[in-house]
């Protein structure tokens, strides 16, 4: 017999069956499972996978640069570099780290203790550091340790311009000044395009461009280097001369409107931040406001010259005890009795001033200032620019039409005071101020005739001669003229009995004015306090050099100009 | 049948080459693109950190320490400036 054949097992047939009910099932358990993935998860699934790979770089747009007119730059954007790291991905030895500590201007302890931390995924080192210094770290070629770009803005005017350009923060967003007023056109818009990274975060291809980035553009101001710079000097001298708290200046070409030098004193680095103070913030000459005093005279004046109630060489009585409204005496230190018009502004007698003023209507009287510009912004597209107080006409008393008559009682800032001048500089026109660069002559509003617009300044021009207010305004080749004030600051709702505000305002040259400059010192305290002892040099100072710059011909004879000897300066009480 | 199927699977696959050639350069010239993009910033951050120094050298505070102070120059007096007037300026 031989071995029997294996004997054929029937195998149930429900069990061939059932296998292949299973496989039929599992296939089905998988078209379903990828129906699923393909059809309703793909969108989802997708995206997930980008993730992993595809990033959206953001590429900053640059800062438009802030330029002065002759086109010097004020401020500019530039690229630094900040370094951060991984922690726990650093692998360097001591003498490396030493290195780098080195490069990057910190203790190696300091670098050491941060890069310890290895709980946390990144650390800033240290920020913005020069391109330079940036390119040696990049060389040690460290793992772990990475960079990335920043911009930074430099202001290579530094404290002479700090307060018309202002200044950005660490996002480089407008926080001062011109920064802040002319945001959207200076700041660039950032583009962002896609790339695709390795697990270490280097691009390992760009894949598109989303959208590209938009640089700011650029932005001329009026000012003119040469001017402001000669302003902020002669300014910081007179105060410290004078040991005042502060001064300001603006200087306005007379035709066009443009503020070519606008300083204030204190200032600030607006490169280094770390110590900074609101009074040396404070952009004083737009920003805040003072009761001028004396400045507002030539316009009760200019009213009256208009009104044709007065010429200049009207007499006014000033008499000698005063002048009584109310229960109110106006003073006036002066000997005379009996001045003319011209010689109220001259000598700036405030009881003249006053006398002017109550023939006048208060309607009118309020209506000359608020055509000045007095009491509304002057709208130059500077954050936070004070309007000044000019209260209706109608809740003017008798006293305080008389007061308001010498800058008493109405509050302006230095800019609206530099700006009203320009009607009589202009014969008879207020010109618009502006900020920015414009090269023709700007069209002018007008306020008063060219023929009274002439007779105020030639009693401007008697002011700064031996016997007027401020014959220390003089300059030698070109005739000035110009007003002083000196007034008492307010303070607790009263006037400060030995706190002043001496101011000049000035046109030049007189024959044909170019320019006004406006002085203004806050409490000079080395026993001088007149206008036309701590102002009018400061105004002296800077026209001549404006004048020059300018190239604006001579109209006077070239003979040095003597300072007054005694009594040739009249004293004003206000 | 067989012939056209084979044609069409020459002309797929042919595009499909095509597909990957024009893909390969466009994402050479868009490199290429950006490089130059990258190079023009570069000129610019530059322009801008050579006025940043101009601006610095340019300073009038230091023009003017420099002419007065190692150069010993000092602004004429008015009577030894001549003015020349440009004939029909005025």
């Amino acid at each position: 017999m031989s071995a029997a054949a294996p004997a054929l097992v029937r195998l149930p047939v429900w069990r061939a069956r059932f296998v292949m009910a299973g496989l039929v099932a599992a296939f089905f358990v998988l078209a379903a499972r990828s129906l699923y993935l393909q059809a309703m998860q793909t969108q989802f699934l997708q995206e997930k996978g980008e993730a992993r790979y595809s990033r959206v770089l953001e590429v900053p747009g640059t800062r438009g640069r802030i330029l002065e007119r002759n086109g010097e730059a004020l401020a500019i954007s530039t690229p630094v570099q900040s370094v951060w790291a991984i922690p726990g991905d650093v692998q360097a030895g001591p003498a490396q780290l030493k290195k780098l500590a080195a490069l990057l201007g910190l203790e190696t302890r300091e670098l050491r203790g941060k890069l310890e931390d290895s709980s946390r995924d990144f650390i800033y080192l240290k920020r913005q550091i020069a391109p330079e210094a940036a390119e040696q770290v990049a060389r040690l070629g460290l793992e772990g340790i990475y960079q990335h770009r920043e911009y930074r803005r430099y202001y290579p005017g530094g404290e002479v311009t700090a307060h018309v350009v202002g200044f950005t923060g660490v996002d480089e967003a407008g926080q001062e000044g011109v920064e802040l007023a002319f945001e959207p056109r200076l700041g660039g818009t950032p583009g962002s395009r896609r790339v695709i990274k390795d697990r270490r975060g280097r691009v390992v291809e760009d894949v598109e461009s989303i959208r590209a980035a938009q640089d700011g553009r650029d932005l001329q101001l009026s000012i003119d280097g040469k001017i402001q710079s000669l302003a902020y000097a002669a300014l910081k001298g007179a105060v410290a001369a004078h040991k005042a708290r502060a001064g300001a200046l603006v200087a306005i070409d007379v035709r066009t409107g443009e503020v070519l030098a606008l300083a204030n004193v204190p200032s600030f680095n607006p490169n280094n931040r770390a110590r900074l103070s609101g009074a040396q913030l404070r952009n004083r000459a737009v920003t805040d406001v003072f009761e001028p005093g004396s400045t507002l005279k030539p316009f009760t004046v200019a009213l009256a010259l208009e009104s044709g109630r007065v010429s200049p060489s009207s007499l006014v009585h000033i008499g000698s005890g005063g002048l009584r409204i109310a229960n109110y005496t106006i003073q006036d230190p002066h000997a005379q009795t009996v001045l003319s018009v011209a010689q109220v502004i001259q000598k700036s007698s405030n009881v003249g001033a006053a006398r002017i003023a109550l023939a006048l209507r208060r309607e009118d009287l309020w209506g000359l200032f608020d055509r000045a510009g007095f009491g509304a912004a002057p709208q130059i597209g500077f954050p936070g620019e004070a309007s000044g107080r000019l209260r209706p006409a109608q809740s003017w008393r008798p006293i305080e039409q008389a007061t308001m008559a010498y800058g008493h009682g109405i509050s302006v800032s230095l800019l609206q005071l530099a700006r009203a001048y320009t009607m009589f500089a202009r014969d008879g026109e207020l010109v618009p101020a502006t900020l920015l660069k414009s090269d023709a002559p700007a069209r002018g509003s007008r306020v008063i005739s060219a023929q009274t617009a002439r007779q105020v300044r030639a009693m401007l021009e008697l002011a700064v001669q031996p016997g007027g207010t401020a014959p220390r305004a003089r300059i030698m080749g070109w005739r000035v003229a110009g007003k002083t004030g000196t007034a008492h600051k307010q303070e607790n709702g009263g006037y400060a009995e030995n706190k002043y505000i001496a101011s000049f305002v000035g046109l030049a040259p007189a024959s044909a004015p170019r320019l006004v400059v406006a002085v203004m010192i806050d409490e000079p305290a080395n026993g001088q306090y007149f206008g036309g002892v701590v102002a009018a040099p400061v105004f002296a100072e800077v026209a001549r050099g404006a004048l020059r710059a300018l190239g604006v011909p001579y109209d006077a004879p070239l003979e040095p100009v003597p300072l007054p000897g005694a009594g040739e300066e009249a004293r004003e009480s206000t | 049948m067989a012939k056209l199927n084979l044609l069409l699977l020459l002309v797929l696959v042919v595009c499909a080459l095509g597909l990957v050639t024009s893909q390969h350069k466009a994402r050479k010239l868009f490199s290429e693109l950006e490089r130059a993009q990258g190079r023009a910033h570069e000129l610019d951050v530059e322009y801008g950190k050579l006025q940043l120094e101009a601006s610095t050298w340019a300073l009038h505070a230091r023009i003017e320490r420099v002419a007065t102070g190692t150069l010993g120059m000092r602004t004429p007096d008015a009577r030894q400036v001549r003015v020349v007037g440009v004939a029909g300026a005025r």
